[in-house]
């Protein structure tokens, strides 16, 4: 191969493209490191000692941050949250994207123009009254289940009722109440964003499938789904990471500790006039960890282009 | 049709998996799942001071020990998501039956006038006012209101401070020795505090250190230079419209601001600092004096052991009048009106400040406490601080208070001076254009 | 015959061309808004409120029904249903607020009709809060998407490591806002931040100051905080773009001749006009609202020039107690910001069809 001007050209934009590629990283990978350096130090030292990675290594903080945190049951928990979550949205989102996308139906414009307005207008303190509501509805459930007592406990041994009569009031409820908010937080995002890959989706596809007898949820289960792939990994990425975040609604609607998501466990290491440097560090890389993982696993569908299937005609 | 079962299916078989999970889950919580209600009553406290929430557990288990009543301690924090969470809870009606409350005296009558806190004038004044006597009075003011106040409460005292704070400036000793000034004799009057700083800029070290990215750090020291130069009446005045801002004191006082920024004697940047920035310059050695609260005794005893620093009132300017700084209650706990268990509520509150508590607390949290009879066995460097207590005063108890809007312009208004954008003639123009629209807003 | 009526008002709904359609959306809030402030009592308030949205939902089963598409609602169902429990009742709320002065605690709320959104109107630092906002999404509209572009087209090639840069670029959306605040307030430090260190290496020392405490740098350095915080995601939506094109649409491309710029505009371009679009809107929400960093950074300061509209908010419903105007506020600005998105798409819609 002659080293010809089109060549020369091209490695030299090839060795750009990479130099460039390579002092953005730079910058993204830097606060990670420092962030994990910094967990090594102690809190008299972290903002004195100026290597990013110290010479006398406390590992110990990251068990302190764990046992003091109280991180064991808090990552389950986030854990939970994130995956029923996630799946939530997934399922409820790419439901009304799809139709949105290819269906018509009388009040289609309307209700999407409401999703995108309501993704528009933040409501400042709308924390509160959701607060008022899932406890008028806490209310509601103690007095019904107060109520209905009395009568189970006729046809019941006692443990079982009262066993059933705490999981709905103390597990149950607050963790579907917190879910569904947290559901509806990253609604409107998630059915604009897959509605958009949707419109871009070949149609020939789904034509095949339809005269196959296929129905429409199983085109939307089999065909739709499956090819907006790269979509629906940016929605689980951004929720996952969004819930895996969040903590004020958590706080407000979650009462007991045993319900609270990983963020509280961190907030415990910032104190109103001491922050725990070294601690809060070592939890954040613990916490860290998870959402790399889930973004390793998903943007492998993101690169997965269309594969299966070639356009007919 | 199959179309339909495979969904219902679907359906079906996530809500088991989603019910299962929710099973696990509590199976790992620490629910005991026993009803009805066991022999022993339980008191709900939420609070917000991560720093102190070992010490409240420990207290909370021999409170048990010895009276067989759980006491459950909720931290929520930071502080901001406590403040949102207690006055959700508010309009809710499912406040706890302790709880703090970060917030303004207005904040604080609206959540009494709506029937959220106890009045505890009857618990202190029993057995001739002896709860009442425990506590230092100005702690005790600041939970206060008096008979004609301004809010429209019924006078008495609602709730219980449970630690005693004041903001002071404080000099790093070893910096002074390097400027070849005398660490015993800190800076006493305006004067003696412009030529130190002059010394310190010659020997490499920034003279003031302060969180006045967060404005009400300005407001305090401001309101302490103002207090000192013209005293309090004239700012009582000066709120109730009485008196202009463009009065020549109030110029002198923002003239003040204005002098430390032309002549450097402000760490670079403290405009934009937050309290935490600032505490970390002081305790990184790069400024000589940092204004800043009693708490950061043990902030800095965690960033920097071996700190040597004294405490200072700020620099008298008229030395006629007293430097008058703020101070009070540290933070205060109230016990909910609606609550079940407030006879139990209150004697726990009482049991918390006796002198064995306080001594307890103030020992493994580093902070003053609003018990006076504790004695010994606080750090030298707190014991300082308390000194102070004599000149300390607070907005929250005053007669009256300014308004948020003029406030903030106050403040933003300094700032910009600081850093050249305003003038002290221009700030005291605005301020008063701003004050006279806002009082004719209030007819 | 009422079939027929609402036949005939669907249809001219259905049909109505965007100067319209403008009009009647403004005609119905303006009914809308004198119907709360007539009805502005507590309880007649949530029966109407409640009420229309019921009579609005049912109208829609109906007419699904008449046009036999039930089963296609039934896709929007679920969604439906929980935002209208989580988001409508807020909302409805926040409006109601929005029309009262509370200061968030007593029970008691004054109604005082619109006199919030005209204080909002005169209110100078509202204003200049909506301008500083702007000016950050001006650069993130400008610096932080071209940078994403950039990466996205950079890794949509076959280049080596392709995989790797995909994570590292996440990492900045991924850090809490503590680390970044942290590690950012320390390169822009005045005496002893990096950049002003790197200034002086490179003989650039005069240039060195105080970044964020000067008033003419300091919104601009958290707008490049804020744009280096968020291209990730508009990285990661461009390249799930980028990858969705058919590469079948190249080669043909190819065979037909285009070069690497041709089968880039004639290919590419078109078919991201509306992942561009997604971007920019998302953008344009995402940097109009941002706060965390700027009250760890420079708290809104120095004086007002980092001040944005959602600290404006906070400091009315935390500093001065003011709930109800806080909550005008954000209506507000809601309403701006839905106005300036929709105009954005109205805009590109027109390119496409160009």
């Amino acid at each position: 191969m002659r080293l010809n001007k089109y060549t020369a050209a091209q490695h030299a934009s090839g060795f750009f493209i990479n130099v460039f590629l390579i002092i953005v990283s730079v910058t993204c990978v830097f606060p990670l490191l420092w962030m994990f350096g910094s967990s090594l130090k102690t809190q008299s030292t972290i903002f004195s000692d100026m290597s990013v990675i110290p010479r006398a290594m406390h590992w110990g903080n990251f068990y302190l941050a764990w046992t003091k945190g109280g991180f064991g049951v808090y990552f389950l928990n986030s854990l939970f949250y994130t995956v029923v979550v996630v799946f939530g949205i997934v399922m409820v989102s790419s439901l009304a994207a799809y139709a949105f996308s290819r269906m018509n139906f009388p009040g289609k414009n309307l209700l999407f123009f409401m999703f995108l307005a309501a993704m528009m207008i933040p409501l400042p303190g709308s924390f509160v009254p959701l607060y008022v509501l899932v406890n008028n509805v806490r209310n509601v459930l103690l007095n019904t289940t107060a109520a209905a007592t009395p009568f189970l406990l006729k046809v019941f041994p006692q443990s079982v009722v009262f066993g059933i009569t705490s999981f709905i009031e103390d597990q149950f409820y607050p963790r579907t109440a917190y879910i569904l908010c947290m559901i509806n937080v990253g609604l409107s995002f998630s059915i604009y964003m897959l509605k958009t890959f949707f419109d871009r989706m070949p149609k020939e596809l789904e034509d095949a499938a339809r005269i196959d007898g296929c129905s429409r949820l199983g085109i939307w289960r089999h065909v739709a789904l499956p090819l907006a792939k790269p979509a629906i990994a940016v929605i689980i990425i951004y929720n996952a990471l969004n819930v895996w975040n969040e903590y004020i609604l958590a706080n407000l609607i979650l009462s007991s500790k045993d319900l609270m998501p990983l963020q509280r466990g961190l907030m415990v290491f910032q104190g109103e006039h001491i922050t725990q440097y070294p601690l809060l560090m070592a939890g954040m890389t613990i916490t860290v960890v998870p959402i790399l993982i889930i973004y390793l696993v998903m943007q492998r569908f993101i690169i997965k282009g269309i594969t299966a299937g070639a356009v007919v005609g | 049709m199959m179309n339909r079962l495979g969904i219902f299916k679907k359906t079906l078989s996530s809500l088991s998996l989603f019910l299962l999970s929710t099973v696990f889950m509590s199976g790992c919580g620490t629910q005991g799942a026993q009803r009805p209600q066991t022999a022993g009553k339980k008191i709900v406290v939420w609070h917000w001071m991560t720093d102190r929430e070992e010490a409240f557990q420990e207290l909370a288990k021999r409170y048990e020990a010895k009276t067989g009543i759980k006491v459950v301690f909720e931290l929520y924090a930071p502080s901001d998501a406590y403040s949102q969470k207690v006055r959700a809870a508010a309009q809710a009606r499912a406040l706890p039956d302790i709880f703090g409350l970060l917030g303004e005296k207005r904040d604080f009558a609206a959540f009494i006038k709506a029937g959220h806190v106890a009045n505890l004038t009857g618990a202190m004044e029993e057995q001739g006012g002896a709860w009442k006597n425990l506590l230092y009075e100005k702690a005790l003011a600041v939970n206060e209101f008096r008979t004609d106040n301004p809010y429209g409460v019924e006078a008495g005292i609602y709730g219980v401070p449970i630690d005693v704070m004041n903001i002071q400036m404080v000099y790093n000793k070893k910096l002074f020795q390097k400027a070849g000034l005398d660490p015993a004799r800190p800076p006493k009057d305006w004067a003696e505090f412009v030529a130190d700083c002059q010394k310190l800029k010659e020997a490499g070290t920034q003279g003031l250190v302060s969180g006045w990215g967060e404005i009400w750090m300005i407001d305090c020291l401001a309101s302490n230079f103002a207090f000192n130069i013209m005293g309090p009446d004239k700012v009582f005045a000066t709120i109730r419209g009485e008196v202009p801002y463009t009065d020549p004191d109030w110029v002198k006082v923002f003239s003040l601001f204005k002098e430390m920024a032309d002549r450097g004697m402000l760490a670079s940047g403290i405009v934009t600092m937050v309290n935490k920035t600032a505490e970390q310059n002081f305790a990184n050695e790069r400024s000589a004096f940092a204004f800043n609260g009693s708490w950061c005794v043990n902030v800095y005893h965690g960033m920097n052991p071996s700190l040597d620093y004294g405490v200072m009132l700020p620099p008298k300017v008229n030395l006629k009048n007293p430097m008058y700084i703020w101070g009070g209650a540290g933070s205060s706990l109230l016990v909910n009106d609606r609550s079940a268990v407030k006879e139990e509520a209150v004697t726990f509150l009482k049991w918390l400040t006796a002198t064995e508590q306080q001594a307890y607390l103030s020992e493994t949290t580093r902070n003053l406490p609003s018990n006076r009879k504790v004695s010994g066995s606080i750090p030298e460097i707190l014991a300082d601080f308390s000194k102070g207590m004599d000149n300390v005063t607070h907005p929250n108890i005053w007669p009256v208070n300014e308004l948020p809007k003029v406030i903030e312009r106050f403040d933003k208004g300094i700032q910009s001076i600081i850093i050249g954008e305003k003038t002290p003639e221009g700030l005291a123009e605005e301020l008063a254009k701003l004050k006279a629209e806002e009082m004719a807003k209030q007819k | 015959m009422i079939a027929e009526k609402i036949k005939q008002f669907y249809n001219l709904m259905h049909n109505a061309t965007p100067k319209q359609k403008v009009i009647g959306t403004v005609l119905f809030l303006a009914a809308l808004e004198t119907f709360f402030l007539l009805f502005h009592d507590s309880a007649v308030f949530w029966v109407l409120a409640y009420g229309s949205v019921t009579l609005a939902l049912l109208f829609l089963v109906l007419a699904n029904l008449i046009k036999k598409s039930l089963s296609a609602f039934f896709f929007v169902v679920p969604a439906l249903l929980i935002f209208s429990i989580f988001y409508i009742y807020p909302f409805f709320k926040v409006l109601q607020l929005s029309h009262h002065a509370w200061d968030g605690i007593s029970p008691k709320m004054t109604f005082v009709g619109l006199s919030n959104f005209f204080e909002i109107m005169k209110d100078r630092i509202w204003w200049v809060s909506m301008g500083n906002a702007g000016y950050i999404t001006l650069i993130a509209l400008t610096f932080q998407n071209a940078l994403a572009l950039a990466l996205a087209l950079a890794c949509d090639r076959q280049i080596r490591a392709k995989n790797f840069y995909r994570v590292i670029f996440f990492i900045p959306p991924v850090l809490s806002e503590v680390v970044v605040g942290l590690i950012w307030r320390w390169i822009y430090d005045g005496d002893y931040g990096f950049l002003n260190y790197t200034l002086g290496l490179l003989g650039l020392q005069h240039l060195a100051h105080n970044w964020l405490s000067d008033p003419n740098t300091a919104l601009t350095c958290v707008a490049i905080i804020h744009s280096w915080k968020g291209f990730g995601w508009g990285f990661m939506i461009l390249l799930a773009g980028l990858q969705t094109i058919p590469k079948e649409l190249y080669e043909a491309a190819k065979v037909d001749g285009a070069n690497v710029w041709q089968s880039f505009k004639n290919v590419t371009i078109p078919l991201m006009i509306p992942v561009f679009v997604l971007v920019m809107i998302l953008t344009i929400l995402g940097s109009m609202q941002a706060f965390v960093l700027i009250l760890s950074m420079t708290g809104g300061g120095p004086g007002y020039h980092t001040e944005v509209p959602v600290t404006r908010i906070l400091a009315s419903m935390q500093g001065s107690s003011m709930f109800g105007y806080a909550c005008a506020q954000g209506l507000t600005f809601g309403v701006i910001l839905m106005m300036v998105s929709f105009a954005q798409m109205g805009i590109s819609r027109k390119l496409k069809q160009a």
